[in-house]
This record gives C-alpha cells, structure tokens and sequence, in this order.
C-alpha cells in the first residue's frame, strides 16, 4: 500500500503488511545506495503488529519505480549470493576430496 | 601511506571537484570500513550508507549491483553435515542480517504438531510430554511437504505420522523412552475418530491419505536424533500416542526452527600502534588469553610484539584496557562476516541457506508484485 500525494510522486510512504527488519533493512540500505534517492527510512509502527512503513523520498524519480528497483536489485544480489555460495561449497568438496586422497597417498 | 592534507580539501569542498581522486583520507576510509573498538564503547558502528555521502569530494558511495557481484566473496571454512562456517566478503550488515534471522525464524520445517493421547499413566504430564514431542529434530526433508491450514484434512502432503507405543512391565526395573521408540506411519493414522458405522466400512481416522507415503518420498522418515529421552516410567506405566508433524516457521514456534542458531560476527583486525618492545611485549601477549600476539626476537636480541592470530580476538578488550598509553587499536571489519550455521538436522547447513535467500528473494518478488 502507498500513501503519496497525487501531485507528488517523488516521495511517498509505503506499508507493507506481514514484513518486518528482514525486508526494510535489507531494502533501506539499497535504496540508501541508490544516487535517485533523496531520504529513505523505515519504521515499525507497533512490534505486535506485522507491518512497516517505509518512507522514500526521491530527487525526482517516481518512489514508487525507485522502490520497484530497488528490491530488483535485492533479488540480482540474492541470486550472486546463492550462485556464489553453490561454487564455494563445490570447491570446498572438491579441495576437501583432493587433500584426502592426499593423505591416503602419503 | 602519504597522507593528504586533509584541510585543504575541506576548503575546496564548494569547488568543482577538480581533484578527481577517487580516494577517501585514511581517517573516513577507516570510519567507512572499520568499527573500532575502544576499551569503553565501539565508535564508527553506523558507517556511510547514503550513496551521496561523500558527493562533495567528488567520491561515489554507492555500491551498484554490478560493484557488489565484483567484490562478493564466500569461503568456506568447515563444511560437515549439520555444521558450517564460512566467511561472507562484501556485504552489507542488513543483508547478512536478513540471512540470519530467515534462517532462524522463516526456513520452514518439519515438527510434531498435534498429539493424540490413547494412554499415559507415566509421571509426566500429557501437555508436557507433547511439548517435549515437538521439540524433537525430524529426519524429513520440508521441500517435499506443503502447509496445512485450519481447515485442511490431513493427508499424505502434508502430515507425517508418527506413533509411540511402550509400557514398562510389572516389576521390572524403570525404562527410558527414547526417540528411536517414535514409529512412523507411513499409511497415516491408526486411531479411529468413531466406531465404524456399518461393519466392513472403512474406519474413520484422523488423516486421510490416499497413498502410502513410502510411495512419495524417497527414504523413509525417522526422528534426527534416536538418543533423545523422552520419557520414563516405572513398572506398571505406560504411554500410548499418536503424533502428528505438520510443516510450520519458526516464527510461529521455535521447533519449526531449522537451525540450532546461525550468527555471524565482523571479522577482527588488531593493530599495533607503535611498536611494543620489550617487557612491554611480554606484558601484552601475556594479558591476550587467546594468544592473538606473538614475540618476535629482533636482530639485536630484544623482543616485539606481533599480531599473529587477529581471528582468534573474542574482543574481551583486555589489550587496550588499563591506565598506559593505548599501544594496540581493535577494529572489525564492517564488510566481513564470519557466519555460522548449525543445522538440526532437516537439510545440511549449505542448503539451508541457499533456501534462506531465496526466501528474501521471494519476500522481493511479492513487494513488487503488490506495487506493480
Ligand atoms: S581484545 Fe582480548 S582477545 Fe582480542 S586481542 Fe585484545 S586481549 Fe586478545
């Protein structure tokens, strides 16, 4: 949900329901990356109730395309970080294989 | 390292930015990358997230999507199969941070759920026995399971049957009740709701499944663990239950959890000031119980001090303790994770988190969908 001004698109407040530190962090500190971005931070509202408020203020792109970018950008980095991940441990076995057959020789 | 005037930049902040350096001074660059550790509180700990922060000296803050695939490193250090750590290079704290607390509190699980009591005369209570049922780790993959919501019949999908059925005879010596004793049943429940109403019609249990589970999965299901005590009784009691695991989060109940725990923490780097000779030396590597420094024997026969074992640092902040001249500075580096994760069991560590990112990467894609 987005509470904006209909003559101002640049900055506007975004709620999101059934998220919580794990989303608006992560998504603060990429909007806080991006040059577009004038403000950007995040609250919530009351710790038993599933919801933030994040406010984005831009220095003159529509928030909302700004934000859409944004978590964009999360999922590219989560997607390096998974494919990063996959070869560290094929090349952790692989390295492991290889100093056991090591050992066996010696 | 030449160290540039910092004065003179600052006047020539309202300039153009004629000194196109891409290069911060030493003392912002330090504030950027390291949370250094003093004996009374940690300073620097916010860093520079705003991608305009140091616009005006003509230096670019952000960290663009094509930046972070270049500088993104992982490492492994010890991989077995419920217990890994690795290290994370390039990577900002709330990120590292979403990792963690997805893993700990969003990767779904598999856990006991629901239990039907036919009998339990034993010493400790129904409630308590369920709970200590939930508790314990399950050998089932979650991936191949779906959620069930309130008004879901039980089936094959989604519920995993487990029974336990043990008495102690009349006198024996007490018996311990472990984990090992929980049988599973792949066909599904054995208890029936009511009796049948006609004769030679199928009995009315508490799941319905439609297929034997042996058929869907792979392996055959059993408890992580077989040494877990349940229970115990004495001569004469017994306990008889049906129970019932249902895929959930650990958000809802810890035993959904799929980790042990999973932290991180910032890699440490120790500094040396000036050099320490001496007795001085001595004094040093003696005050670090986890032998961090070393002596090093110089030409002349005297003695130094040397950072040898910089991981080891538990930051107990003994080193820059006391009323001497501050000789050693304890920083961490802000972009270096050393990140552990200790499965109980329902998926090796690696795949956890490969499962807890792409949940963050889910949690985006339903954000956008929603603005879209
Ligand atoms: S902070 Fe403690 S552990 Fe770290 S180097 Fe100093 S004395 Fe050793």
């Amino acid at each position: 949900m987005e509470h904006g001004s209909l003559t101002d698109s640049t900055s506007s407040t975004f709620s999101i329901m059934d998220e919580d530190h794990t989303l608006a962090n992560s998504a603060r500190f990429v909007l806080n990356q991006d040059p577009r971005v004038a403000f950007c931070g995040y609250t919530i509202p009351h710790p038993s109730e599933k919801k933030v408020n994040i406010r984005l203020q831009t220095t003159g792109d529509a928030a909302k395309d700004v934000l859409k970018d944004a978590l964009q950008n999360l999922m590219i980095m989560c997607q390096h970080v998974r494919g990063t991940m996959d070869t560290a441990v094929v090349n952790h076995r692989a390295k492991n294989a290889a100093e056991e057959m090591d050992v066996d020789q010696n | 390292m030449p160290k540039k005037g910092t004065k003179s930049k600052k006047e020539k902040v309202d300039d153009v930015p004629n000194e196109q350096e891409n290069k911060l001074p030493d003392y912002l660059e330090l504030q950027r990358t390291r949370v250094v550790c003093n004996a009374d509180a940690p300073i620097h700990t916010q860093g520079f997230q705003y991608s305009g922060a140091f616009a005006a000296m003509g230096i670019d803050n952000s960290v663009s999507v094509d930046k972070f695939c270049k500088n993104f490193k992982i490492e492994i250090n010890r991989l077995t199969e419920d217990y890994m750590e690795f290290d994370m290079i390039g990577i900002d704290a709330s990120i590292a941070n979403a990792f963690r607390r997805i893993l700990i509190s969003e990767v779904p699980t598999m856990a006991i759920e629901k239990v039907f009591m036919a009998d339990n005369n034993s010493v400790i209570a129904d409630e308590v026995l369920s709970h200590r049922l939930g508790l314990i780790p399950l050998d089932a993959d979650p991936r191949l399971f779906e959620y069930i919501s309130e008004n879901d019949v039980p089936n094959e999908r989604n519920t995993i049957v487990y029974k336990l059925h043990v008495s102690c005879p009349k006198n024996s010596q007490r018996i311990t009740v472990k984990s090992s004793e929980l049988e599973w049943l792949p066909e599904g429940s054995q208890l029936s709701m009511s009796a049948p109403a006609q004769s030679g019609d199928k009995q009315k249990t508490f799941t319905s499944f439609s297929q034997s589970q042996k058929e869907i999965l792979e392996k055959p299901l059993g408890v992580k663990y077989k040494d877990i005590t349940i229970a115990r009784l004495g001569p004469g009691q017994a306990i008889e239950l049906e129970a019932h695991a249902v895929k959930g989060t650990g958000n809802v109940h810890a035993k959904w959890s799929p980790v042990a725990t999973a932290w991180y923490r910032m890699l440490p780097e120790v500094v040396i000031l000036k050099e320490v000779e001496g007795p001085q030396a001595e004094e040093l590597v003696n005050k670090c119980r986890v032998n961090v420094f070393d002596i090093e024997d110089l030409a002349n026969g005297g003695k130094r001090a040397v950072v040898a074992r910089p991981r080891a640092c538990t930051l107990c902040r003994e080193c820059v303790m006391g009323p001497n001249e501050k000789q050693v500075e304890l920083r961490r580096v802000r972009d270096h994770f050393i990140f552990t994760i200790e499965s109980t069991g329902s998926m090796p560590p690696e795949v956890l988190f490969t499962e807890a990112v792409k949940i963050l990467e889910e949690k985006c894609a339903r954000v956008i969908s929603e603005l879209s």
